[in-house]
């Protein structure tokens, strides 16, 4: 009996350590893939910037297409999160 | 050209948020849709998850260009950090959105999933055609232009207001 509750441990800790495992290396994926679309915002919202601020006539339509990119690249961690909600909670 | 850079700002209506206007009404229309095919493809809870993903979505949209029209008319370095460190915000927000619903019972995961994608990307792709078919702004009726002309030619910048 005490063997089989060994077992029964055992197993238990091994997926635990499993999950933990998964956990991480989701976690690790959604970070890796937050890490480009927030370069490109960044890069995307300094060019805008110097633009507007060079040319504020044009300002409207910059920042509207300022607006557009940052959505699009959003997309990309978007991805990024549901493919870390798929890989951790389903 | 570095000082207007940090003190530049603008004025008039936001082209950002009427964008952000647009795809949200465009989203409300497309809602119920999206959520039949959610319900035929995943049930009742692909119903609920559907129409849970679309206003995160919306939300998203929306908090996005609200921070960007406020803080630009402030200054641009003001709206340059908004913009990045809303996208740290608005993650996170979508973040505990979905962790906090994740156990309910009406929750289905895949359908929150695809339906955050084809949501955000198919209302993004919607509006782009009508980028690209004006050259004028983006999303905005030909009888809506008058505010936009308005826009373009309040912007200001230090050098209006300097003597």
């Amino acid at each position: 009996m005490s063997a089989l509750a060994s077992t029964l441990a055992q197993i238990t800790d091994a997926a635990d350590a499993q999950n933990v495992e998964a956990a991480g290396s989701a976690g690790f994926a959604y970070g890796l893939a937050a890490i480009g679309p927030g370069i490109g915002i960044g890069y995307l919202v300094g060019q805008a910037v110097q633009a507007m601020a060079r040319q504020p006539e044009s300002a409207g339509q910059v920042q509207t297409t300022m607006f557009l990119g940052i959505a699009f690249t959003e997309a990309l961690a978007l991805i990024g999160f549901v493919v870390f909600i798929l890989l951790k909670f389903v | 050209m570095s000082d207007d850079v940090y003190t530049a700002r603008l004025e008039g209506p936001s082209p950002a948020a009427q964008v952000a206007k647009d795809l949200v009404r465009r989203g409300i229309w497309a809602a119920p849709i999206l959520m039949l095919i959610g319900t035929a493809i995943w049930g009742t809870d692909g119903f609920f998850s559907t129409g849970y993903g679309i206003g995160l979505i919306l939300f998203n949209f929306a908090l996005s260009a609200f921070l960007i029209a406020s803080t630009s008319r402030i200054s641009l370095s003001l709206m340059m950090a908004a913009v990045l460190f809303g996208f740290l915000i608005r993650l996170g927000i979508i973040f505990i959105a979905v962790y906090a619903v994740k156990d309910a019972g009406w929750m289905n995961l895949v359908a929150l999933g695809a339906t955050i994608i084809v949501t955000h990307l198919g209302l993004l792709f919607w509006e782009l055609r009508y980028v690209s078919a004006s050259l004028a702004y983006p999303g905005l009726k030909p009888g809506t232009s008058k505010s936009a002309d308005q826009t373009n030619q309040s912007f200001l910048n230090k050098e209006h207001s300097q003597p």
